[in-house]
């Protein structure tokens, strides 16, 4: 880039090349250096690493202090033998073994992972099977969730025809359609993966629906002045502009799917991390619910922060 | 028949159906404009001159009446009717140069990438972008966002050049600024130009010719004015003639005078 000769963009004086006062020539400052110098940093800038480790640190910390408080608030108040809930060393000590082996009779490899047949299997296991009915149910809720959006957002006479529809069915509770699932699947498998399915889908419909109707008038305008075929316009326009609200979906959807899926797998047992929950209960061990409590939690968390990642970085390439 | 102008509009009549019936926004309004005259449209807020734009761009399709560019029907909107919006427009999620690049892309038809990308950089250094190419419109200020929104107009090589109050939302300093790059461009292009404007000043010190609109609804050009200041303009010699005191008298008489404000009326 040309460096800006002074007062070219200031306009009056570019001619005088600047006024004289009695205390010298004063010289317009071009606007470029001056928006340019606002995107400097102004303090002496800090190693990177340093800084994230210094702001990482500060994050955590109250976090940190939070759960150790509440972990020795707990162990007081069920500290004592009489008391019906176990307490923090409790757990520690009746379900060291799922504590500390969670990958029992699992079997991973670099692209597939096998599972012992019945019998004594690790709570990893037990999440990596609710995990992979998850992964299927839910991508096919995602793909004809946001398909469907996409329709009903666009054609006014689809979201008139759908809408009500998707109204309704949207407030029946996941675990009603177990029964309709199982009738119609016979099986645990493709009957959880459903449920998964009728439980994500909406939320990645109506918000998807949401997205595109709100697409502001002005880049529908200027998709006309550029004249973009429709192609164009869904892939350059559309897209990128629905990808927020299309992600609140992905994401309400993911955090039900997961509620959905332990709740499930309590009622039909076999294997599973609800399974699993409702065995150590009719167990009663109590402990280990409270282990598989945390596992589910974890994982929740983590597929929530994955779709919503996902979500920026799709956001950004737009 | 006699020979078109360069824009011409005829009898174009704007009406929109409302819950109370039909509301006529423009009434048989015939406009005709040469080739790189800069055309500045005037009026009170709510006169219909953002819809005689839009019919123009072909956003708005006219209820009677015709629109002629070189002589061709206006029917639909397209990139030779290149709209700087007032709100600028740029697509957030893509760069300043991918903003400009996107209507590149559509109308550089035959040239290759290292030419489209030359283009695109050449537009924005006529708007003194450049610096900011891979930047996006979030991190940009206002006037800057304008001056992107003017480059990604201009590198279409439009016809006619759009502008919808382009600097209406901008403070005075930054106005006057991005006034000085519309007067730099006119220069060097010569552009054919219609723009809105609700500044007496702007339009006087910018266009060739000042149009004033009559209150709505059922608007009419009430007046057309040519400024006779020399080309090229700089604001400073200009504001100190006798040309544009005049001109800018008459408008001011126009908007104040003959065509009170409603608003103002009411109160």
């Amino acid at each position: 880039m040309a460096s800006p000769s002074p007062g070219r963009m200031s306009g009056p004086s570019a001619s005088t090349g600047g006024s004289s006062t009695e205390l010298g020539v004063i010289l317009p400052y071009p606007e470029q250096a001056i928006a340019r110098r606002s995107f400097e940093p102004v303090a002496a800038p800090e190693h990177p690493l340093i800084r994230a480790a210094r702001s990482g640190a500060a994050s955590m910390l109250p976090t940190m202090v939070m759960i150790a408080g509440l972990l020795a608030f707990w162990q007081l108040l069920c500290g004592s033998p009489s008391a019906t809930f176990p307490s923090p060393l409790a757990v520690w000590q009746e379900s060291h073994d799922v504590i500390m082996h969670p990958f029992k009779g699992v079997e991973i490899g670099l692209t597939h992972f096998s599972i012992q047949d019945g019998g004594d299997v690790g709570i990893a296991g037990h999440v990596l099977t609710s995990l992979s009915r998850v992964l299927i149910g839910y991508s096919i809720a995602a793909v004809i969730g946001v398909a469907l959006g996409i329709l009903i957002g666009q054609s006014v006479f689809a979201f008139r025809a759908l809408d009500p529809l998707f109204q309704v069915l949207r407030t029946v509770p996941p675990l009603a359609w177990l029964p309709i699932s199982l009738a119609i699947f016979q099986q645990a498998q493709p009957s959880a993966i459903f449920l998964i399915f009728i439980t994500a889908i909406w939320p990645i419909i109506l918000n998807t629906a949401a997205g595109v109707q709100t697409i502001p008038a002005a880049y529908r305008n200027v998709a006309k002045v550029l004249a973009l075929n429709p192609i164009e316009y869904f892939v350059r326009i559309m897209l990128p502009a629905t990808v927020p609200h299309m992600f609140t979906g992905l994401r309400i959807g993911v955090g039900m799917s997961w509620l959905a899926i332990v709740a499930a797998e309590m009622v039909q047992g076999g294997t599973g991390v609800g399974f699993f929950i409702w065995d150590s209960y009719n167990s009663s061990l109590l402990t280990d619910t409270i282990v598989a409590l945390i596992w589910i939690g974890m994982v929740g968390f983590a597929l929530d922060r994955i779709v919503a990642f996902a979500g920026r970085i799709i956001g950004r390439a737009g | 028949m006699k020979q078109r102008s360069y824009l011409a509009l005829e009898g174009v009549t704007v009406e929109f159906p409302t819950r109370a019936g039909r509301f006529c926004a423009l009434d048989g309004i015939d406009l005709e404009v040469e080739k790189g005259q800069f055309v500045a449209l005037i009026g009170h807020s709510g006169c219909g001159k953002s819809t005689l734009l839009n019919a123009v761009a072909g956003l708005v399709e006219p209820t009677r009446g015709a629109i002629f560019l070189d002589g061709e029907l206006v029917d639909a909107p397209g990139p030779d009717r290149a709209v700087v919006f007032q709100d600028h427009s740029l697509l957030p999620w893509l760069t300043v140069e991918e903003n400009v690049r996107l209507a590149v892309d559509k109308t550089a038809g035959g040239r290759n990438r290292v030419e489209r990308r030359d283009w695109v950089m050449h537009n924005l250094e006529l708007v003194q972008m450049a610096h900011a190419a891979g930047r996006r419109p979030g991190e940009l200020s206002g006037g800057m966002k304008q001056r992107v929104g003017i480059a990604r107009a201009i590198a279409m090589n439009p016809r006619v050049l759009l502008m919808d109050e382009p600097f209406g939302a901008l403070d005075a300093l930054t106005r006057a600024a991005l006034q000085d790059v519309v007067m730099d461009l006119q220069a060097r292009l010569n552009n054919t130009v219609l723009m809105i404007t609700h500044d007496v000043d702007e339009a006087v010190l910018l266009a060739d010719r000042v149009v004033m609109m009559t209150n709505g609804p059922a608007a009419r050009i009430g007046e057309d004015l040519a400024v006779a200041l020399a080309r090229p303009r700089n604001r400073l010699e200009a504001v100190d003639t006798a040309q544009y005191a005049e001109a800018r008298s008459a408008v001011i008489h126009f908007l104040h005078e003959r065509y009170r404000n409603p608003a103002t009326l009411a109160a």
